[in-house]
């Protein structure tokens, strides 16, 4: 397209030289974008740290409420700590969940993103990671004290991290898309949990399946049935969310 | 450089553009008026890309919104209500953000040339939050041109500034160039909306009601047609 006004020009034209190869530009600059989103939300973050604070305290309070509720022993240790982690992770990673679309809200900057030439998806993605990293930011330092207050071996670290990592993915992956879905609502603060806690069921269920199993150190092949559940959801969120988001943020 | 065809925009059973026809040339400086709930908002977020139509056609350069509003957003800037900005950022945190959304290249002396047209050089690296609404408005047109877009849409940008603000928007739109681009303006301020624009329509019954060439009507006229549609 050519614009008519003669002396102007899109900035944007200038970044189009003949001799690279426009698909792969195109490639390029939508993880470009994602990335734009991803360090744009860091940064505001960083600034104020009023989500990670709060759910930094909100996990570290279950934690430690749920240990001293419990009568934690070591033959029931392993029965709790599965759901006592979850639940840590699920809530906290709610008031994360919360505020991210809120920010896009505030000054009306969601439909400053939606004016700029990117694919929907990019800002999907681009939301997504960075609900991923704020997450697995807090399960950084919860999970060590997981590990010492419900006295588990630290053999299990390595199997429980990925465990977490695709829990996290899921969680985020569909919670991205109905934080978005909320935004415009008056009761969004009550809706989020309402709408998205059935909804990610199969991943809380198989994530707490998983942990439990790890615990018990159950062999692989006992659990795989879990594992290829929540892969399965996880690829199943993704792609339903991916397909979904430009319908919600649209008018 | 816009052609609207048979606008409609329903929101449910309530009808707000009933089969809006406009042309706009390349260059013309619009002031789009009417009163509250006729539709301005609704007609600019359909052009900008952000609204759909229910039916009609919308032309960007004879290209058609409807298949190519990705494309389409690179040649529009649009100041709405609200800034589009985020708080706590910084101003030139913010312009980096949208300039890397919209493949400005060079960035960095882009946004020092669009920071120094609104007159925020010196500000540009505190946060928005502790800027002044005024100062928050000139941000948000610096926004809206930082890819130099040839067709810029302005939705009451006087929106909450206060008379000196608002005063000085004229020699701000002066400054970034309005006079080559293409503007749409909706303005609820007589005066300014005739002292800027080169063309004024008046929405009326979801349709372009009044439309006259600045130099053709004097304000008196265009006051009586007005205040006439808003006692309506």
């Amino acid at each position: 397209m050519k614009p008519e006004t003669q002396n102007l020009k899109p900035e944007t034209q200038n970044l189009k030289p003949e001799t690279r190869n426009p698909k792969l530009e195109t490639r390029f600059g939508y993880f470009y974008k994602v990335l734009a989103i991803v360090s744009k939300d860091i940064t505001a973050e960083l600034r104020t740290k009023e989500m990670m604070s709060a759910m930094f305290v909100f996990s570290l309070l279950v934690i430690f409420i749920f240990n001293f509720a419990f009568d934690l022993r070591a033959e029931n240790a392993s029965t709790l700590a599965p759901g006592v982690l979850w639940v840590a992770i699920a809530f906290a990673g709610m008031l994360g969940l919360g505020r991210s679309f809120i920010i896009e809200r505030d000054r009306g900057s969601l439909e400053g993103l939606l004016l700029a030439p990117v694919d929907r998806s990019a800002i999907y993605f681009g939301k997504f990671i960075g609900n991923v990293l704020f997450i697995a930011t807090v399960e950084i330092v919860i999970l060590p004290l997981f590990i010492v207050f419900f006295n588990l071996s630290i053999v299990i670290i390595p199997a429980l991290v990925g465990v977490v990592i695709l829990g996290t993915i899921g969680f985020a992956g569909v919670g991205t898309l109905f934080s978005a879905m909320v935004i415009h609502t008056r009761a969004r603060d009550v809706l989020l949990p309402i709408l998205l806690f059935p909804v990610i069921v199969p991943v809380l269920l198989s994530a707490v399946r998983l942990t439990a199993g790890i615990i018990d150190g159950l062999p692989l092949a006992d659990v795989q049935n879990w594992l290829t559940l929540l892969i399965a959801f996880d690829l199943i969120f993704m792609a339903i969310a991916f397909i979904l988001f430009e319908h919600v943020v649209e008018e | 450089m816009i052609k609207v065809r048979k606008l409609v925009k329903a929101f449910g059973s309530r009808i707000v553009l009933r089969g809006l026809n406009l042309d706009i040339a390349p260059g013309e400086f619009i002031t789009l008026m009417g009163a509250n709930g006729a539709g301005k908002t609704t007609l600019m977020n359909i052009i900008s890309t952000l609204g759909k139509a229910t039916a009609g056609q919308v032309m960007i350069s004879g290209i058609d919104l409807s298949e190519s509003a990705a494309h389409i957003r690179r040649y529009i800037g649009l100041v709405s209500h609200k800034t589009l900005l985020y708080d706590d950022l910084s101003a030139e945190q913010n312009l980096r953000f949208y300039a890397k959304m919209y493949d400005v290249p060079q960035p960095q002396a882009r946004i020092e040339t669009v920071v120094q047209q609104v007159g925020l050089w010196g500000r540009q690296k505190d946060p928005v939050r502790t800027y002044s609404r005024g100062m928050q408005q000139r941000l948000a047109i610096a926004r809206a041109i930082l890819h130099n877009p040839p067709i810029l849409l302005l939705d009451e940008p006087d929106t909450g500034l206060d008379q000196y603000a608002a005063d000085m928007l004229g020699d701000l739109l002066a400054a970034v160039d309005t006079g080559k681009r293409t503007v749409l303006m909706t303005s609820h301020n007589l005066e300014r909306g005739l002292s800027l624009g080169n063309r004024v329509l008046i929405l009326m019954n979801g349709k372009i009601g009044y439309d006259v060439r600045r130099e053709d009507v004097s304000i008196e006229e265009v006051r009586q047609v007005y205040f006439e549609q808003l006692k309506r």
